[in-house]
């Protein structure tokens, strides 16, 4: 992977830039030690890795602010950062750059019961969110799986989703408004307590951009009242095209569960090793499908489900009959990442095809890891067709991780091929910038590149992500 | 005036690009209900949509429907709904209020980012689109999103161009993720609240777990809406009538009288026909009475409600500055955001239809617009002077 090569000029003028970021926000909000600064060399993509220039902490959307429009002058990039979980090296450093840290930024603003929102800073965790609502009956919807980790920050930057965005959305519907610092430190706000925009759509545009168009200190996000209840099935198939047909009619039949999660033979029998949740070992794929409501409407769902699924011959039916059995199904589930570290090292791909396509992508991923003799591994979100496979390889073997990384971009190709997307929750960053051609058209990525040009005219944040290099050559000079 | 009507994309992108090229500047129509929304539009030529018509993928399974702009809303919401699927936004069909004739099409509907009374439940429209084709003000096309629910591919163009009334790009086909309609409705109506009360009871409805898909309040009737299977809509329905015992009686609705009262709240049917300018304002749900108290105090105004308040729609004497001013004090005042929705075009032309921005955000919906559309040939004047 290829980064652009660092300003010789910045790298020299290195004190200069730390004293002056030094004076705006005190000398203990900046790191320049190389000791401090390896900690903040990667995000969760550990593969990569670059020790930027220093690490700066604001505590104060007018910290961004001051400290934004002090590398704007210097003319340093600035890499944002929330809690670097990134699997697609969103918050990777260049050597030239500065990480802009959100993490001293972790407040409660404001929550609002009757107009149903809450407003944080953006360092705040995920999982915190819903934590500080959920006493008054309330939850926070999109639920990344690094969530007890992972920032509001990264969650905007990536458009992060979840296991239950078939019904809830994902970040981008349950964004609200943000407080958004410009490359050159103006302080905007877009969107807020109402529901609409007025003018452009802008807070659709921010969210997703990568960090690319500004850096959200605080955001306004939707808040739902929880469900009176939840209650998982259990469904094991004699073959993924079975499984595959059982979720397309499920969501035929007009009941949308609130996730519908999908493991094939590789993972159910890792997972089993390792959680020993209880999965049978006989199927060739496995479907957890979740409904919500009151014991009545729970009830009433499942009837439906359970009568679809039928239909299909399962070779396992099981319905969760208490709050025990149900933790015993999903703890497979949310122990499945896990497991497979078990098996080896891997990387996760995020791929989304269209639905109808399930079964003959899983068989094409299979035919394309036998010809690199690589293991694929597949655990993923059926109702929305976003594939996690993972490719199991040997990182301390010489050239199996290359090895792994074609057969991912290989794999990706093959979702863009059959109508669907490189990324689905995790972003570009740098893992995939350079499959973006395989996607888009030139004057596709010249629209998105645009619109960089209209908030970053100078192109100083979150460089050598999300485009190309070849393609962003001209404006990033 | 010259009136294209490209059949194909590429017809429509070359007849862009000779308009840029001799800087003409198109009027953009897909059915032509909802030209009366925003200014008037000084063109040379109209550009239309409503030849690039056709559902080009619809998978029920995958909730997936990709349509070109131009096929009318009816044809697709008819297609939607034999197989028990529906638009999740409820999109409002402008004709009744602006006095419109003609049929609405898809292009039209995301241009103007029409949603209805589902919004504070399903979201609005452009939470409804996964994927755009365009063709921008130079006549290249443009494509963004693509067919799948779940993609961070990139920047998101796709929401940015549902509200940019035709200014940033001509839409040629849309992608939607499309949901089952409900098996079952039910209306719960309390009669005779204060508008202040009104706004209590809807805040307290959409803070209870049973999915309210509605919430408006007009006439002193103050109207909730539940949905599911047959038995859950009985029972969120019982709930939820329970739950708001504190505000009033409750009654129920059912079938076509349901339908019907949900199909004039989203219409906006209640100022249809008649005379004076509408407003449509965006607010925090719990600001909408004081907001409207403090209108009425410099303005005579009728006022009713919808997205739980979220939504207010204001009639005024279309005389002056139709009481812009008087109106947007509140907006700034409290946040949120007013546009006039009906009033004559010399109104429209006087009055700044959409809330002004902010100059940081104006000058960034200014520089998207340069870049999109550099000669200024797409609907000039639509959105600001």
């Amino acid at each position: 992977m290829e980064l652009p090569d660092p300003s010789q000029e910045i790298l020299a003028q290195k004190a200069e830039v730390v004293a002056r970021l030094g004076e705006i926000l005190g000398p203990d909000r900046v790191i320049s030690v190389d000791e401090e600064l390896r900690a903040y060399e990667c995000d969760a993509l550990t593969a990569y890795r670059c020790r930027p220039l220093a690490v700066i902490l604001p505590a104060t959307t007018e910290e961004v602010a001051a400290a934004l429009k002090a590398c704007a002058e210097m003319g340093v990039p600035v890499v944002p950062r929330g809690a670097g979980t990134s699997l697609a090296g969103g918050s990777l450093p260049t050597a030239d750059s500065v990480v802009l840290g959100v993490s001293r930024m972790n407040d409660v603003l404001e929550v609002d019961y009757p107009n149903r929102f809450i407003r944080v800073q953006t360092g705040m965790t995920n999982l915190a969110v819903t934590g500080a609502v959920q006493g008054e009956g309330f939850f926070y919807a999109p639920d990344p799986s690094s969530q007890l980790a992972c920032a509001i920050a990264g969650n905007i930057a990536m458009n992060s989703g979840g296991a239950h965005c078939l019904k809830y959305g994902v970040t981008t519907n349950n964004l609200m408004g943000v407080t958004l610092v410009t490359t050159e430190g103006e302080i905007v706000e877009i969107g807020g307590a109402h529901l609409d925009a007025a003018g452009y759509d802008l807070l659709g545009l921010i969210c997703g951009s990568e960090g690319q168009l500004g850096i959200v200190t605080e955001a306004t996000l939707r808040i739902l009242a929880s469900p009176e209840g939840a209650r998982p099935v259990l469904m094991g198939f004699d073959s993924s095209e079975t499984a595959g047909a059982c979720v397309a009619d499920i969501i035929k039949s007009g009941v949308i569960p609130v996730a519908i999660e999908f493991m094939d033979r590789k993972c159910i029998h890792a997972t089993e090793d390792h959680a020993k949740a209880g999965y049978p070992l006989d199927v060739e794929a496995l479907l957890i499908v979740e409904v919500e409501g009151s014991p009545q409407e729970i009830e009433e769902q499942l009837a439906e489900i359970k009568d679809v699924a039928k239909r299909h011959n399962p070779m396992t039916l099981r319905e969760s009959r208490s709050e025990a059995e149900s933790k015993a199904i999903w703890l497979g589930r949310k122990s499945a990442f896990g497991a497979m570290g078990q098996l080896g090292d891997y990387i996760c791909l995020d791929g989304t095809v269209p639905v109808s396509t399930l079964p003959e992508v899983l068989r094409r991923s299979e035919e394309l890891a036998d010809s690199y003799g690589l293991q694929v591994a597949n655990v993923f979100h059926a109702g929305d067709g976003n594939l996690h496979p993972l490719i199991i390889h040997n990182a301390n073997k010489p050239g199996d991780l290359e090895k792994a990384e074609a057969l991912g971009a290989d794999l990706l190709r093959l979702c863009v091929d059959v109508g669907g997307c490189l990324t689905g929750e995790h972003g570009v960053g740098v893992e995939k910038r350079d499959l973006m051609t395989h996607q888009y058209k030139p004057a596709d990525l010249e629209a998105q590149m645009c619109v960089k040009d209209v908030f970053d005219p100078s192109w100083i944040l979150n460089p050598a992500k999300v485009f190309p290099l070849a393609e962003s050559q001209d404006r990033r000079a | 005036m010259t009136e294209h009507l490209p059949t194909t994309e590429d017809e429509l992108a070359s007849i862009v690009a000779d308009a840029a090229a001799g800087t003409t500047p198109l009027e953009i129509v897909g059915g032509g209900t909802r030209r009366a929304l925003g200014r008037p539009v000084q063109a040379e030529a109209t550009l239309s949509t409503a030849a690039l018509t056709g559902i080009t993928l619809y998978e029920p399974a995958a909730l997936t429907l990709v349509v070109r702009a131009g096929t009318p809303l009816a044809d697709v919401e008819a297609n939607l709904a034999a197989q028990g699927q529906i638009l999740p936004f409820e999109p409002i069909d402008h004709r009744p209020l602006l006095g419109s004739e003609g049929a609405p099409t898809i292009g039209g509907m995301v241009a103007c980012a029409a949603s209805g009374p589902r919004r504070i439940q399903a979201g609005a429209c452009r939470d409804s689109m996964i994927g755009v084709r365009l063709v921008d003000g130079s006549g290249q096309v443009i494509q963004n999103g693509g067919r799948v629910m779940k993609n961070v591919t990139g920047y998101d163009l796709v929401k940015l161009m549902a509200g940019q009334y035709g200014t940033l790009g001509v839409l040629t086909e849309v992608s939607f993720k499309v949901l089952p309609g409900p098996a079952r409705t039910i209306s719960v109506v309390i009669d005779g609240l204060e508008d202040a009360m009104a706004v209590a009871a809807m805040a307290e409805a959409m803070g209870s777990p049973f999915d309210v898909s509605g919430a408006a309040h007009l006439n002193a009737e103050t109207v909730f809406r539940v949905h599911g299977m047959a038995d859950q809509a009985g029972y969120r329905a019982a709930q939820l009538a329970r739950r708001l015992s504190q505000f009033g009686a409750t009654r129920e609705l059912e079938g076509e009288a349901s339908q019907d009262l949900w199909r004039r709240i989203r219409d906006c049917d209640v100022y249809a026909g008649g005379d004076g300018a509408v407003w449509r304002l965006s607010v925090k749900p719990s600001d909408a009475a004081t907001m409207v108290a403090a209108i009425r105090e410099g303005l005579d105004a009728e006022a009713c409600y919808d997205w739980a308040g979220g939504l207010i729609w204001l009639r005024v004497a279309d005389q002056g500055d139709a009481g812009a001013q008087v109106i947007r004090a509140q907006t700034a005042a409290r946040g949120g955001h007013a546009t006039l929705i009906r009033a004559s075009a010399a109104t429209r032309a006087a009055v700044d239809v959409f809330e002004p921005e902010p100059t940081p955000l104006a000058r960034i919906s200014a520089g998207l617009r340069a870049k999109f559309d550099p000669r200024g040939i797409l609907n000039p004047g639509r959105m600001r002077a």
